[in-house]
């Protein structure tokens, strides 16, 4: 193999692999040690500046950092990286002194349709920079499906009139109960960029013969969501099925639960180990004696005289291909009718731009999205971006957040005369961390503790409340002990070929076995030679260049502790520990333009 | 030295041995030594060479006397038994926990100023004895522990840190325990891992006296160009006659090497060890030759390692002594002190 190139700023960026699996790439090991060192306010601007939303977020994040935490590969469970980012919004102080300031208007205006995550961070990234920034939203206040979808038992109101708060403070104009009905009409208004987030919001229908009939008692999801968010809807009957197997369905039974639902069951067509909902947000909800009844497909709504009575179901079994892929066949077993007075459909959400004009220059895919640039987020007019759910279908906030400083970046090159396809490289430090003999800037002392639990409210006191929150967070004695647990993954173990003596000093003390000293070759013969097996080989391989032996150093990158020790053992300095702290471009960063390929 | 405890997570695909222990295992607690110090390297070949035989920890004694070599047994088998002897003492303190229990492994651990100095006599007779055990010297030519003056084992001519020349002969311990009997006999570095772990397992299964002389090298005092146990001097001064490449048990040895080159040694539990050679004229069950051949390429400078004798038909000092199979600590009074009859038949039988 060559020799790594650990100038390459994706090199160690894919070693912390929180940050890297983070799609806005919050650097998640640095607020954690703030939050161990009490720093909640500091911890707080670095989630702020990269992901937007830390008190909602820390809330309702589908966290795809946690799976990727090298944590997870050494015990048991990753790190609560979610919940902890709670503690910095839940402990910080008065933040406001520290957002950027409203600055003067730099005359150009931009309209920004729909008042969710994607676009309030254009707004957050732009309006600093002196652009005039419109948001339009169909409902009073801002927050999108933060505000209509997610039940107040799990995200507050507070939480999200601070936040949205912030963004609106910046500076922002805010237009609620505006519905952008013609997207012509909105060109018109000569606005310098428009961009487009306006979310997934229609719920897919479920037609199944009876849907006509009992419509009366059956509701979808995310509108019948909305619909309590806002007051409009208090109740629902005693039996309750809902259908589909997502995080929405998983909102609907428990909230069902606190509306009178006294027996409330999901149903799914899947396994249950297949739904999309989260493991936590499936284990919230059978803590709220929700059974889940999985390989069961509704074949037709039953109704008499206009009621809904029941659902019957299809018994299925799952069958593999010889490809691999899944076929849900029927099991044989005959079908089963479930009674209910209520049925929440939460089968999934679909895109609508019924207000886009065909002859706005916005050209649509066969599945009727609009074509949009995954790298630019720019749509097939120059002037017009997409971001979150509506470029490219249903995620989650913190995709959206994403997408959004990135057609922020979009906007303001194009604003400024730049070629938008041309991305500035991200910022990235690298220092080492000694501070005496064995004496490290970072706690290196491995914390052996079990993930804690995050306390929740007596679910009987929950349960009779739907704005109680649920989860309490974090006690900052528990955060502590949360913080600890965190690898340190950004300090960087870095190896200097010219100063290896070889004395073996740091393959003896890796308490994980990464290191090793062979002769060089191919990658897939490296990964059999090393101290300890391969088991990712989506994990890089860390190789210097050619010892005095001829050896060559490899270190496996999978389930290194970042302990230290290495360098500790190391007599000449050939190992050091070095904080890596990459900042992503926004729009604004000074930055320099060559231009970088990879992600 | 390090301050935090080694930790405890381990790699999830680490190997297991025929007792479910993974190497981990057998670690002890975590090194005070200097960073980088070659004891560490042998520290780990030695728990890489008991994990690998499927030791049980609580069958070893490790036992050794004063200096940094001897604080190396707190480094591993955490769970075996340990002695830490007076300086140079720790030959007879072996000695006698083998006689009163010949059942355990017996790891003697010592230096060169523990061995070649304060303790020389205790290790010539030790080894003249015939005791079985495995003596491995950790030998770096200097007193690290008191800021690295020359010790017995260093090279005349080679310089100390500080740029002396050293002009007092040196001893070399594998020619010395060749002269006095040792039934195997080998020298290493600690540098060479794939050579000392096979050393140290195939000594662990001869029965008499093993002997291990181990260069390795001071980091702090002895590791400069002026050195002769340097890093760079031991690898470019190092002829290995020979690797031990297999070490099994007792099931049969397929090796696949051009005849001759590779020579089937048995030891006494049965065990087979496959040495491949490297110097073809080298015998090692020429106890007479391997005396010359080291004295002939000391002469030249060069470092001989590898496995330089072994008498597969050795026998220890129990058998010199004839003591009874059954440990002498588990011997019950009854039978220690048979009583007035059996006296009075001794007596009878000399009058």
């Amino acid at each position: 193999m060559k020799p790594t190139d650990i100038a390459a700023p994706d090199y160690f960026h894919k070693v912390v692999d929180c940050q890297w699996a983070c799609p806005a790439h919050t650097p998640v090991p640095e607020y954690i040690r703030l939050i161990a060192q009490g720093r909640y306010s500091d911890a707080y601007m670095i989630n702020w500046k990269s992901n937007v939303f830390p008190g909602i977020l820390g809330r309702t994040c589908d966290r795809p950092c946690e799976p990727a935490c090298r944590r997870g590969r050494v015990e048991d469970n990753p790190v609560a990286i979610c919940r902890l980012k709670r503690v910095a919004a839940d402990f910080k102080d008065d933040i406001r002194q520290r957002l950027p300031k409203p600055s003067p208007k730099n005359g150009k205006r931009v309209a920004l349709v729909g008042g969710g995550p994607a676009s309030l961070t254009v707004a957050r990234d732009l309006a600093p920079l002196g652009y005039h920034c419109t948001v339009f939203d169909a409902d009073p206040e801002a927050g999108g499906m933060m505000r209509t979808q997610i039940p107040k038992f799990r995200l507050p109101n507070s939480v999200i009139d601070e936040e949205t708060g912030y963004i609106l403070g910046l500076g922002v104009d805010f237009k609620g109960g505006h519905r952008i009905e013609s997207m012509k009409s909105l060109l018109a208004e000569k606005y310098d960029a428009i961009f487009v987030g306006s979310g997934a919001p229609r719920g897919r229908e479920l037609d199944i013969p009876g849907r006509k009939e009992a419509a009366a008692n059956i509701h979808i999801g995310i509108e019948w969501l909305a619909n309590v968010s806002f007051g409009h809807v208090d109740k629902i009957g005693k039996r309750v099925i809902v259908l589909g197997g997502g995080n929405t369905a998983m909102d609907c039974c428990r909230t069902a639960r606190r509306l009178g639902g006294e027996s409330v069951k999901v149903i799914v067509r899947s396994g249950f180990e297949e739904m999309k909902a989260s493991p936590w947000e499936k284990e919230d909800a059978i803590h709220e004696d929700i059974p889940i009844l999985n390989y069961m497909v509704p074949v037709a709504f039953k109704h008499v005289a206009g009621k809904l009575i029941g659902v019957t179901f299809q018994k299925v079994k799952a069958e593999y291909d010889a490809k691999g892929r899944r076929n849900l066949v029927p099991s044989g077993e005959p079908d089963e009718t479930i009674t209910c007075d209520d049925v929440l459909v939460a089968v999934g959400q679909e895109n609508a731009f019924p207000w886009i004009e065909q002859d706005c220059g916005i050209e649509f895919d066969k599945w009727h999205m609009p074509k949009v640039d995954p790298k630019t987020f720019a749509s097939t007019n120059p002037k017009v971006f997409f971001g979150g759910d509506a470029a490219f279908g249903p995620k989650n906030i913190i995709w959206a957040v994403a997408h959004g400083h990135d057609a922020a970046l979009s906007i303001h090159k194009m604003l400024s005369g730049e070629d938008i396809t041309e991305r500035p490289l991200p910022e990235v430090q690298i220092s080492s961390q000694k501070m005496g003999i064995h004496e490290w800037s970072y706690d290196n002392d491995i914390s052996n503790d079990k993930r804690f639990k995050v306390p929740h409210r007596d679910k009987v006191v929950a349960l009779k409340d739907i704005r109680a929150e649920v989860e309490l967070g974090y006690d900052v004695k528990l955060a502590l002990g949360e913080a600890e647990r965190c690898l340190n993954c950004d300090v960087q173990t870095v190896f200097s070929t010219s100063l290896c003596i070889e004395c073996d000093a740091c393959a003896d003390i890796c308490p994980m076995d990464c290191i090793t000293f062979t002769g060089n070759g191919e990658e897939s013969d490296l990964r059999q030679r090393l101290k300890a097996p391969s088991a990712h080989p989506d994990q890089d391989l860390y190789v210097s260049s050619d010892l005095k032996t001829g050896r060559v150093m490899v270190k496996d990158e999978d389930v290194c502790l970042h302990c230290g020790l290495c360098a500790e053992r190391c007599p000449t300095g050939a190992w050091d520990m070095q904080k890596y702290f990459i900042d992503m471009t926004h729009a604004g960063s000074t930055c320099p333009t060559k231009s970088r390929s990879a992600a | 030295m390090t301050y935090i405890a080694k930790p405890k997570f381990h790699h999830p695909g680490l190997k297991k041995n025929a007792l479910g222990y993974t190497h981990r295992d057998y670690e002890g607690k975590i090194s005070t030594l200097c960073a980088g110090c070659g004891h560490d390297s042998i520290t780990a070949s030695i728990i890489e060479a008991c994990y690998e035989l499927s030791i049980e920890p609580h069958r070893v004694a490790k036992i050794s006397g004063i200096g940094c070599s001897s604080k190396t047994p707190d480094y591993f088998l955490g769970n075996s038994h340990g002695f830490n002897s007076v300086h140079g003492r720790m030959p007879s303190v072996l000695t006698g926990a083998n006689l009163a229990n010949r059942d355990l492994i017996y790891l003697g651990v010592s230096g060169d100023g523990d061995s070649a100095s304060i303790g020389f006599g205790q290790f010539a007779h030790s080894i003249r004895r015939g005791v079985n055990m495995t003596y491995i010297v950790e030998n770096n030519g200097v007193y690290g522990l008191t800021k690295g003056q020359f010790s017995a084992t260093a090279d005349r001519g080679s310089k100390s840190k500080k740029g002396v020349t050293n002009t007092d002969n040196a001893i070399d311990l594998v020619a010395i325990a060749l002269q006095l009997g040792a039934t195997f006999v080998a020298r290493s570095f600690s540098g060479d891992k794939s050579q000392l772990v096979p050393l140290i397992a195939a000594a662990i299964g001869h029965k008499g006296a093993s002997f291990i002389d181990v260069i390795s090298p001071c980091i702090a005092f002895n590791n400069h160009a002026g050195s002769t146990k340097s890093f760079d001097y031991v690898r470019e001064h190092n002829d290995a006659v020979n690797r031990l490449d297999v070490l099994v048990g007792r099931d049969p040895i397929a090796v696949d090497y051009a005849p001759g080159t590779v020579q089937v040694v048995e030891q006494h539990d049965g065990s087979k060890i496959a040495l491949r050679k490297i110097d073809a004229d080298y015998d090692p069950h020429d106890r007479l030759g391997a005396q010359t051949f080291l004295a002939r390429h000391a002469a030249k400078g060069q470092i001989v390692t590898g496995l330089l004798y072994v008498d597969p038909d050795a026998e220890d000092l129990h058998e010199h002594l004839n003591t009874v199979e059954t440990p002498l600590n588990t011997l019950e009074a009854d039978t220690l002190c048979p009583g007035s009859a059996v006296l009075d038949k001794i007596n009878a039988s000399l009058r």
